[in-house]
């Protein structure tokens, strides 16, 4: 009798990493939690791509805007309008696409800084992964948003600005983590093996290396993009974003600054904030149900 | 750990636990030369600091003279430029230009605002005592309750407590600070339909006030009250997470067992016997994250325009002033340098196996 993991081999013929692919696919699928988040980025995704498609500039300009000024919710406007008689929900709806294309751009450029130095300093681990690390260590001692602030103040206002500022200050945690991964992969018998039938240091890092710490990096940037769209919003919030931009957080920012808080125009602030909860928890979720399946020993913790 | 702007992720707050476990538990060597080489790498960081505050405000701007004259507000002809350049030390070597910026923040000569007409250190010095107010206080609401809920979703992993805390925690950690802190101002600030306005709505004090020192006392605990709940509710879930993770290591530890067959009640092996053990990783986190926290309140204190630092900071950005934004920048890394320091010593202060040694 052959084992049932020897026959679906035979059968399927697929090779390991294949079958790891499909493991894990089962395992997500059966993650409540992790569903539920996966389905909001869906639906938000689609909404930011299909926007430009249904929403016209007229609708977004603040000059050629015909609605009644910062007007409760009614049947043509069921969010409401803005101080220049725009209608919040379509503004909401195409706020989406900044926000959402800076905390995945900032999170890439984040997760590259990180991994690279990371994997340097795990596998260079002398006096090179030393001096690394020491300035990994010196980075995370800079206060976070006071460092991105006067980044994107020297830099200039701006979608750029924003998205350096968040790499800059945000790639310490993938550094660490994807380092401690490098020394314990590097530690196991096939990569002594490689070396000694001629790798490279290079080699060793990126074919052997690499695609181990691989998950670890992918668990880790699903989070970074939860907390990158948060700083993205609060740095836009400032009045650091691109004045023209319609995002969530320039949506927040130009209620506290023209007056709508006082006037107690709630519709106005109201969603871009839940919308910024609502795709932040989808992010944390696929990340948390993601870590949960590649890394039990994190699970319920 | 301030490895973001707002705040760690849960990943991240598991990880920096580990760690603090795995190497920040200082080897058992004499206490003075690990205070002197703590205190030398703290040494070390804030001249780091400096550097990148440098190289970020001095070097980076292309012209600081034109965005030192656009912050002034007023327009200067080509010989006030030209004085200004010199006033300024434009024209000096670089190296030189540091030298002279080092010493002077080690004089606390934090530089010159040129958006106030004042010098940076008259700006900030106001500044500290309103800013400590509001992170203090929530601070230690945020602990008590942190630390109290913590423990009870720790104790039973899975429960329907343990449940609900995680995600209200997960829920909060999603919010952003200054969106909740305008709901809250619109809906207890201002007033919405029925709802009356409750609490002032920005400001530490009412204006003209006069009265007596307790009557200030209760106005600006009254003005305090939305400003500190917003960092509250942003904050404790952080905390809960840390001891929940405490809590649940210590849960198989044999000592437990001892107590329980001791006949001690559910509670009391709880209280008196896991918290204190599950405290000790706990407090250190709690001390890193504070210095993080004081650069947090930016937001909160510019949405109920709370006159400490961070609304210093949000008016600087807004001129923009260079100078006093490298002032707050200088201020604030050296309040997360200084609270680091503080957890390293507590750590070995309150570990009974280190102390012993």
């Amino acid at each position: 009798m052959t084992t049932t993991g020897a026959s679906t081999l035979a059968r399927t013929g697929a090779p390991p990493r294949t079958q790891a692919l499909q493991r894990f696919v089962r395992a997500y699928l059966h993650n409540r939690g992790g569903m539920a988040g996966l389905l909001v980025l869906v639906v938000f995704i689609l909404m930011a791509l299909t926007a430009p498609l249904w929403i016209t500039e007229n609708d977004l300009s603040a000059a050629a805007a015909t609605g009644p000024l910062l007007a409760p919710p009614s049947p043509g406007y069921p969010l409401g309008t803005d101080q220049a008689g725009r209608s919040v929900l379509l503004l909401l709806i195409y706020g989406s696409r900044p926000s959402l294309a800076i905390g995945v751009i900032a999170t890439v450029a984040t997760v590259v800084i990180g991994a690279a130095i990371g994997l340097i300093a795990g596998h260079y681990s002398g006096a090179v992964g030393n001096v690394l690390m020491r300035v990994t260590d010196w980075f995370i001692a800079l206060p976070g948003l006071p460092l991105a602030i006067s980044l994107s103040v020297v830099l200039g206002q701006g979608a750029v600005s924003i998205t350096v500022a968040i790499a800059i200050t945000s790639w310490t945690g993938a550094a660490r983590l994807v380092r401690a991964q490098t020394l314990a992969v590097e530690a196991r018998p096939f990569v002594e093996r490689a070396r000694a039938l001629g790798a490279g240091n290079t080699q060793i890092m990126v074919r052997h290396v690499l695609p181990n710490v691989m998950p670890l990096i992918l668990v880790s940037s699903t989070l970074t993009v939860a907390s990158a769209i948060l700083s993205e919003t609060t740095l836009t919030f400032l009045g650091l974003g691109n004045p023209t931009d319609v995002s969530w957080g320039s949506m927040i920012n130009q209620a506290f600054t023209q007056g709508a808080i006082t006037a107690g125009a709630w519709w106005y602030v109201l969603p871009p904030g839940l919308a910024i909860v609502i795709v932040v928890l989808g992010f944390t979720l696929v990340g948390r149900a993601v870590e949960a399946i590649l890394n039990p020993r994190m699970a319920g913790r | 750990m301030a490895t973001n702007i707002i705040g760690p992720t849960e990943g991240e707050i598991a990880e920096v636990d580990e760690a603090v476990r795995a190497d920040r538990r200082p080897e058992p060597s004499a206490f003075w030369p690990y205070l002197i080489r703590k205190i030398i790498t703290a040494l070390v960081s804030l001249l780091v600091v400096l550097v990148i505050g440098f190289i970020l405000f001095t070097i980076m701007p292309q012209n600081p003279v034109a965005s030192i004259a656009r912050a002034s507000g007023k327009p200067m002809d080509a010989a006030q430029l030209e004085a200004l350049q010199q006033s300024l030390g434009l024209d000096e070597p670089i190296w030189q230009r540091f030298i002279t910026y080092v010493w002077h923040s080690i004089t606390l000569n934090l530089g010159y605002s040129y958006g106030y007409n004042q010098s940076v250190a008259s700006l900030v010095l106001p500044r500290i005592g309103p800013t400590l107010l509001l992170t203090g206080s929530s601070t230690l609401i945020s602990i008590v309750i942190g630390l109290w809920l913590g423990a009870r979703a720790g104790w039973r992993p899975g429960s329907l407590l343990d449940r609900i805390s995680s995600a209200v925690s997960l829920t909060l950690w999603s919010v952003p600070t200054f969106w909740l802190g305008l709901i809250l101002l619109i809906v207890l600030g201002t007033g919405v339909g029925p709802i009356p306005a409750l609490f002032p709505s920005g400001g530490m004090i009412t204006p003209g006030f006069s009265g007596g020192p307790v009557a200030e006392i209760f106005n600006v605990a009254w003005h305090l009250v939305l400003p500190c709940l917003t960092l509250v509710l942003v904050v404790f879930a952080q905390y809960v997470t840390i001891m929940r993770s405490s809590l649940i290591d210590e849960l198989g530890s044999p000592y437990l067992l001892t107590a329980r067959a001791k006949g001690l009640r559910d509670d009391d092996v709880r209280r008196k016997h896991a918290m204190p053990n599950a405290l000790l990783p706990t407090v250190t986190v709690i001390f890193l994250q504070i210095g993080g926290l004081i650069s947090g309140a930016i937001t909160a204190e510019t949405v109920y325009s709370w006159p400490g630092l961070g609304l210093l900071t949000y008016d600087a950005l807004k001129i923009p002033d260079l100078g006093l934004l490298q002032g707050t920048f200088v201020i604030f890394a050296a309040s997360i340098i200084a609270m680091n320091l503080v957890a390293d010593l507590l750590y070995r202060v309150i570990d009974p196996r280190v102390r012993a040694q």
